[in-house]
């Protein structure tokens, strides 16, 4: 295909630089400097998609971000494809694959396309009054049927091959437009020397000069002063200009977020992401977004060949395009002259329609007349010829008395409409400014700002170049603290419209598909009809109707969905209301929001000082937290639970060693440190004496067990507190929130020391003969050293806080050293140990250990809902204190009450049976459902030390249930258990004292 | 996401900080002499008012220091922060915003 | 109410659509009423509804102070699913399934339930736990909800990644086929239009200012926008308001509001299944009859009544879906939104009686008020009739939070250790 409707010369795309793709297969050329819709216009493609909901073709319609139809899948290469592009965004490359979406078998014949032939049927919300008979058929053959006529374009089946990158920014003033008045801004902010961040989501700076024509700025022609505008601010090092990049969501406190289109354009990326996120903290925002022209509503305004009558001008001048030969102008003001004038100018037979009578219209008209273009003032639009492709456009004139004169149909192959401006309001609305309607604008314009922020130029109603510039350039001193102002001799711009709703017609409205929005197929007669149903606030009328809810929400559809909203109730229109705008302001890829947060930069992986160590050794490891801590060590040829058995067996019957790094630490320190841990604990404090250790279990305010861990005093003032490895922080964070908010009195310092200290466990029977030899300082025996104790001194000559104890009930020790020194005492240790058989032994075994001596884990066996005495601890707390946080709530009834769920043991009938984790007991397995629970298991082993399975449980009135036979669910039904005491192993305790 | 004045490092953004909830709920000296509706209400019952509201963050990932703010929660706007312990300078009622 | 059916709709058809009348009335209100509902979400329509059907009172109005289903009704994602722990939470939950099961016949409005299934995803040992947990717990309780080994997952819903290898494995999950989602605006229409025909006055634009009180401390009406009306029994269901109407009567509630945030991408072709969720992750997925991926985001950290939340928020729950779903990394963020959803301490809700006398409160959500609608409505609307509690809703009271008989689902979910 030859580019046929490329003009010889003229604008800004570089006709020595041919790049090829290919549409729908075919392969296409165009220009570097062409947007895919301008390609595919100079090759005389306008029918490119079938709309959502009838399937009708569809054309490209605009130049910009508000193309609401032309969408096409794109791919530039495996990994690297993606639907829903918006033809006229985006940037020829070569070798772009792109095809046309929702149809099937394909574009030109679409069996879809007889949803068309029911649309007297499918009206708005029609959906919502049938499907529903028979009732089986909704999800086996409604749903599915209109699931898979929905949707557009195809997603991504295969991982993304792209990158995506983040980046914060702060700037004293952000410039969100560089189209004229953009531009100025940035010239005035910067010229004081603050920071300023310019953004314009085009490929290049320019906005609407970018297609001027006659246009003149300080006596230059228009893309002259562009050029030296943006050389002088290029020059500035106080300026970044960022092109391709879309101001997307305007959040609290002037967070502004935006993408920045890094790579689509370029055929190899050389590493580079795709597209980068920007986050920019602005002292002030100038908006500068300029508006957004408003399409005519008359019957089959939808066909391909029909633009925005701007976007005709932008092919013909930016890009070198005649979108038509025979262009008809259906316009009711003043700008589509200009883009008649130039289409004339560029060689096309052109004729403008006008709804204004020739007294309403300025000085366009002798404009036009006098470059030889047709005018018909007073003129409506009935509708359009033509079906893939427009043939004529058939006008008629609006008489005196409004009736509608004799029907004429104008040839040709391309329609221009215009039915005025809307200002883009987005960014402002979202900032949650207030807006204001302007009634001579016909307008929502900005009103009250609720942010540092100033709205200039086209974006609150201004379309006057002159006027654009001078406020654009004062806006951007005042943002930057100066005051400075500059007047700018200008050409004239040919401005004004006559708002019109629906174009008067002679036929019967009620049956004339005249489109509001284009691509969710919504008309005004639905709009019409969600108001009879009593739709009537525009939200209720978007949701039942979907008008401004498709993939350009609404930019070209919703001032006339609103005007015809105010027309049906008559009401006048800012009573309708206006929808709230939220992000994004175009549709944002998810891959840029997300940026390099994937994997372990999603969530960071934490790892021990001995966890390289464990990996040589073939660990495998489990996710505790963000923790990876080694699960079980298997030996060649082992499973699981063949590991774990050997393990435990070890660990009892000579010596086991494990990391405990991941053990949450923190230290308090202070001349009330010992007041202070009397506070936050259940346990008694004060008395304890330095170098002893106690299990501390401590409460949430609520009375529930929030964290417990052994807690040793190093010093009269100084403790070293132990947490569960996922409860560091919070315990931390609730520690820090009662000292600091309630008891600010208290002189005592926390301090995080979990990476601090490594963590090495060693138990077992031989524990001690395993560590004597590399410890020094420290007398190891038991009468010297007994359980709970904890000594200062030196082991393989690093500093060591040796605690003796135990959470396997054998004789053990827990050795802190400095992290740095974890993996070289660990392997001393593993080393000194190989002459009783040290085993490693991981979380798995870890669990069975403590199970077997009936030891709890906080979030296991507890759950949030649980009391000290609910797990039997209530032992540990100090009868003589008077206040300890959680004391006050365990007198609450319900915490007092009979029936709580108790910590018991279960053995189950079958000793080979591993009950499940989860699993619910029941005391009678045959009642009826809704079945009474009694509690569940929460946790459960074989036990290679007792000999069988054992569990342990929570049960109402547990304790009183011992020897009871209860009946706890497993797949395939129930199994039958009896309820035994929690301690399954040394019940008396004496290995732990040896 | 809001932008924070902690009173100790300045204006930082909200991912540094943790919000508190309600500022000025003192926890009763006695607890063991409340009863259980006022140990409930202690507990749990919250102003929840829609404009100006006193609430306690900390500088989590920065000077590590709780302090409160009063902050409407309509427009999301801080009126102030201040060291925890202290009381505003405005009023609840007169700075409704 | 004309009935809609295949006949009326293709009549209309022929009539170009000129016969169909307003789905509910704009009645200006009257000086009283037997019950006036306070809220125009779902659970207030509802409650409206059920009020006229089942209990035959009619003379109802529900004020509503902006449009109807305008709150967290029309801002939520959808998920209907019954499988909670506690037999409280599952009672009222598997109530308001086995409603929506026929609600759109019920309606005569096609609400779109959906019964394409929740899958929770388990991503380690103590999800395993707690999920197995769930699912037993569940069976007992005549609930459905399975457990799926990691490989039956995968079949259940084909883009899932079950490779071993990545940030969070998924070690299995728990599926209950029953669940599934809805159109939420067509379900506060559907019931608009049911109460409405059956003399419920639905009144939109009218904002509650105060609750009169007469000398015994009884609530007697409701001062708004449009003037003073009289009510024998008032009912609140201002969802993330509740706390700023209940403080007109002088009751402080245990709830705060916070802003919660959802977004839906560009619609594509069928490609996701079912609803996917994952506590471990932070995420929840599934694709609307539209064709757009509907992601819930959570709860900003602070107390606000903007419906707008910050940017990390949405970030961080796109990262946890494109750890999940990497495939999905070139879909676009469509729109975004944020409610504003009131929380209790113990996150679930207040469905019953208050300490002024006439005056009751249907409350505390949270993140997961949508799926109850139909249940919700349900019982509150016998407790309204009847002035007692549904034998259902007993255990919400308001009391709970001083004896300490608290409902605590996410609490018994606790995180691993």
């Amino acid at each position: 295909m030859a580019q046929h409707f490329r003009l010889p010369a003229g604008g800004r795309v570089d006709r020595s630089k041919p790049v090829s793709f290919t549409f729908n297969g075919s392969k296409i050329e165009g220009y570097r400097g062409d947007t895919l819709a301008s390609a595919l216009l100079a090759n005389g493609v306008h029918f490119v998609g079938r709309s959502f909901k009838y399937h009708r073709p569809r054309g490209i319609i605009s130049h910009g971000s508000d193309e609401p139809s032309a969408l096409l899948s794109v791919s530039r290469g495996p990994g690297r494809t993606d639907p829903n592009n918006r033809a006229s965004v985006v940037e020829l490359r070569e070798g772009l694959v792109t095809t046309s979406q929702n149809h099937w078998p394909s574009l030109n014949f679409d069996v879809g396309a007889v949803n068309d032939l029911f649309s007297p049927v499918f009206v708005a919300g029609f959906y919502y009054k049938t499907f529903m008979w028979p009732r089986s058929f909704w999800d086996k053959v409604y749903e599915p049927f209109i699931r898979a006529a929905a949707g557009l374009g195809v997603a991504p089946t295969e991982p993304d091959a792209d990158r995506y990158a983040n980046r914060h920014a702060h700037c004293d003033v952000l410039v969100v437009g560089m189209g004229p008045t953009g531009l100025a801004a940035a010239l005035a902010a910067s010229e004081t020397g603050k920071r300023v961040i310019a953004v314009d989501e085009q490929s290049e700076p320019g906005g609407s000069l970018l297609h001027a024509s006659d246009e003149t700025i300080d006596g230059k022609p228009a893309a002259d002063w562009l050029k030296e505008t943006l050389a002088q601010l290029d020059a500035r090092e106080n300026v970044i200009l960022l092109p391709r990049t879309t101001v997307f969501g305007y959040y609290n406190h002037n967070h502004v977020a935006m993408t920045e289109r890094v790579t689509d354009h370029v055929i190899d990326p050389k590493g580079a992401p795709r597209e980068r996120l920007w986050q920019v903290r602005a002292g002030h925002v100038v908006i500068a977004a300029g508006s957004l022209e408003r399409p005519l509503v008359f019957a089959d305004n939808d066909r391909p060949g029909v633009l925005l009558a701007e976007s005709v001008r932008a092919f013909v001048n930016r890009y070198g395009v005649l979108p038509g030969r025979k262009i008809v102008f259906a316009t009711s003001g003043a700008s589509a002259y200009q883009a008649a004038i130039d289409a004339k100018a560029a060689g096309a037979d052109v004729t403008v329609s006008d709804l204004r009578l020739e007294a309403g219209c300025g000085p366009e008209l002798a404009k036009a007349r006098a470059a030889g273009v047709e005018v018909l003032t007073a003129h409506t639009v009935i509708g359009t010829v033509g079906h893939k492709r427009v043939k004529g456009l058939i006008v008629a004139p609006v008489m005196g008395s409004g009736t509608i004169g004799p029907r004429r149909t104008l040839e040709c192959d391309c329609v221009g409409m215009s039915g005025g401006w809307t200002p883009t309001v987005h960014l402002f609305s979202q900032s949650r400014g207030k807006l204001a309607y302007d009634e001579a604008l016909d307008a929502f314009i900005p009103g009250t700002s609720a942010q540092a922020e100033t709205t200039v130029g086209a974006a609150r109603g201004d379309y006057n170049l002159a006027a654009c510039l001078a406020s654009g350039y004062a806006a951007g001193s005042k943002a930057a603290g100066g005051s400075a102002e500059w007047r700018f001799e200008t050409s004239a711009t040919l401005v004004g419209f006559q708002p019109v709703r629906v174009m008067p017609t002679d036929a019967n409205p009620a049956k004339v598909r005249a489109f509001i929005d284009f691509q969710n197929d919504v008309t005004a007669k639905d709009i019409k009809l969600a108001v009879r149903e009593g739709f009537q606030s525009i939200e209720h009328v978007k949701r039942y109707t979907t008008t401004g809810m498709a993939t350009d929400q609404g930019k070209t559809s919703n001032m006339n969905a609103l005007g015809v909203v105010a027309g049906q109730l008559d009401k006048p229109l800012p009573s309708v209301g206006t929808t709230t705008f939220r992000p994004p302001y175009t549709p944002t890829t998810f891959g840029a929001l997300v940026g390099p947060a994937r994997d372990a930069l999603f969530d960071p992986i934490r790892t021990t000082p001995i966890h390289d160590w464990a990996v040589e050794h073939g660990a495998k490891f489990e996710p505790v937290s963000l923790w990876r801590r080694a699960w079980y060590f298997p030996k060649p040829g082992e499973d699981m639970h063949a590991a774990v058995a050997r393990e435990c067996k070890a660990v009892r019957d000579g010596v086991g060693v494990f990391d405990g790094s991941t053990l949450g630490k923190i230290e308090v320190v202070g001349p009330d440190a010992a007041e202070f841990m009397n506070r936050m604990y259940v346990n008694p404090w004060l008395k304890l004496e330095p170098g002893r250790c106690r299990y501390g279990l401590m409460l949430k305010e609520d009375g529930y067990i929030l964290d417990d861990g052994v807690v040793a005093r190093v010093a009269p003032d100084r403790f070293h507190v132990t947490t569960t490895t996922g409860g560091a922080a919070r315990v931390l964070n609730h520690m820090e929130d009662y000292l600091q908010t309630e008891w600010p009195d208290l002189d005592v310092f926390l301090t995080s020391i979990t990476e601090e200290w490594a963590v090495i466990a060693v138990q077992g029977p031989k524990a001690r003969e395993t560590i004597e030899p590399l410890v020094s300082d420290i007398d190891l025996s038991p009468e010297a050293f007994p359980h709970m104790a904890m000594r200062e001194g030196r082991i393989c000559g690093a500093p060591t806080r040796l605690f003796r104890v135990s959470f396997t009930g054998e004789l053990g020790f827990e050795i802190n050293v400095p992290a740095d020194y974890g993996r070289a005492v660990w392997e001393a240790i593993y080393d000194s140990g190989k002459k009783f058989g040290i085993t490693p032994y991981g979380t798995e075994t870890m669990h069975v250990l403590r199970a077997e001596k009936g030891y709890i884990i906080v979030g296991q066996e507890t759950d949030g809902t649980v009391t000290p005495d609910d797990v039997g601890l209530a032992g540990m707390i100090a009868k003589a204190k008077v206040d300890f946080v959680g004391k006050r709530s365990l007198g609450r009834p319900d915490l007092v009450a009979s029936g709580r769920k108790q910590l018991v043991g279960l053995f189950a009938d079958d000793p080979s049976l591993v009950l499940e984790e989860g699993a619910q007991i029941v005391a009678d397995p045959n009642q009826p459902i809704p079945m009474k629970m009694l509690g569940h298991v929460t946790s459960s082993y074989d036990s290679p030390n007792v000999g069988r399975s054992i569990a342990l449980a929570v049960v109402a009135d547990g304790r009183a249930r011992m020897g009871q036979t209860l009946f706890v669910t497993t797949p395939g039904g129930f199994a039958r258990a009896s309820v035994v005491d929690p301690v399954f192993f040394d019940a008396k305790g004496e290995r732990i004292n040896a | 996401m809001l932008l924070i004045d902690c009173p100790c490092c300045g204006l930082r953004p909200e991912t540094e900080f943790r919000c508190g909830g309600q500022a000025h709920v003192a926890r009763p000296a006695t607890p063991a002499d409340v009863t259980d509706k006022d140990w409930s209400e202690y507990l749990f019952v919250r102003e929840n008012p829609r404009g100006v509201h006193a609430e306690r963050w900390i500088h989590q990932h920065g000077c590590g220091r709780w302090f409160n703010a009063l902050r409407d929660t309509v427009s999301d706007r801080f009126v102030e922060t201040y060291p925890m312990g202290g009381d505003p300078k405005s009023t609840t009622t007169e700075t409704r915003l | 109410m004309r009935r809609f059916s295949y006949r009326s709709l293709i009549s209309e058809a022929l009539n170009a659509h000129q016969g169909w009348q307003r789905q509910w009335r704009a009645p200006d209100p009257k000086p009283s009423y037997d019950v006036v509902i306070v809220g125009g979400g779902g659970h207030g329509l509802a409650t409206a509804y059920y009020l006229a059907s089942q209990h035959g009172i009619t003379n109802v109005a529900v004020i509503e102070k902006g449009w109807i289903g305008g709150g967290n009704t029309g801002r939520n994602t959808t998920i209907i699913r019954s499988n909670y722990l506690y037999d409280e939470s599952a009672g009222i939950y598997e109530h308001a399934l086995k409603l929506w099961e026929g609600l759109s016949q019920e309606l005569n409005y096609n609400v779109m339930f959906s019964q394409r299934g929740v899958l929770m995803l388990a991503h380690n040992v103590h999800d395993v736990q707690s999920f197995k947990r769930h699912v037993y717990a569940n069976r007992l309780n005549g609930i459905d909800n399975e457990w799926l080994s990691t490989e039956e997952c995968k079949a259940f819903c084909p883009p899932i990644n079950i490779s071993q290898d990545i940030r969070y494995p998924v070690m299995g999950g728990a599926l209950q086929r029953r669940a599934g989602t809805a159109r939420h605006d067509a379900v506060a229409w559907g019931y608009a239009r049911g109460a409405d025909s059956r003399g419920v006055d639905i009144i939109q634009n009218c904002e509650v200012k105060g609750i009169r009180r007469d000398a015994s401390g009884a609530a007697v009406g409701v001062e708004t926008t449009r003037g003073y009306i009289g009510a024998k029994r008032i009912g609140v269901v201002a969802a993330g308001n509740t706390s700023v109407v209940m403080q007109m009567a002088g009751v402080r509630m245990p709830l705060e509001s916070y802003p919660l945030q959802a977004l839906v991408s560009e619609p594509v072709k069928p490609c996701f299944p079912c609803v996917v969720m994952s506590n471990a992750v932070h995420a929840y997925l599934s694709q609307s009859d539209k064709g757009e991926l509907v992601i819930g985001a959570g709860t900003d950290q602070y107390v606000s009544y903007s419906q707008q939340g910050g940017l990390h928020i949405t970030n961080h729950t796109l990262d946890a879906i494109c750890e999940m779903f990497p495939q999905f990394t070139r879909m676009k963020m469509l729109r975004s939104w944020g409610g504003v959803v009131d929380v209790t301490p113990d996150r679930s809700p207040i469905i019953g009686k208050t300490p002024v006398e006439n005056l009751f409160v249907n409350c505390g959500w949270g993140t997961g008020g949508f799926k109850a609608t139909p249940g919700s409505g349900h019982v509150f609307a016998h407790t309204l009739a009847t002035g007692e509690p549904h034998e259902i809703n007993a255990p919400f009271t308001l009391d709970r939070f001083r004896t300490g008989r608290l409902i605590d689902e996410a609490a018994a979910a606790a995180v691993a250790h």
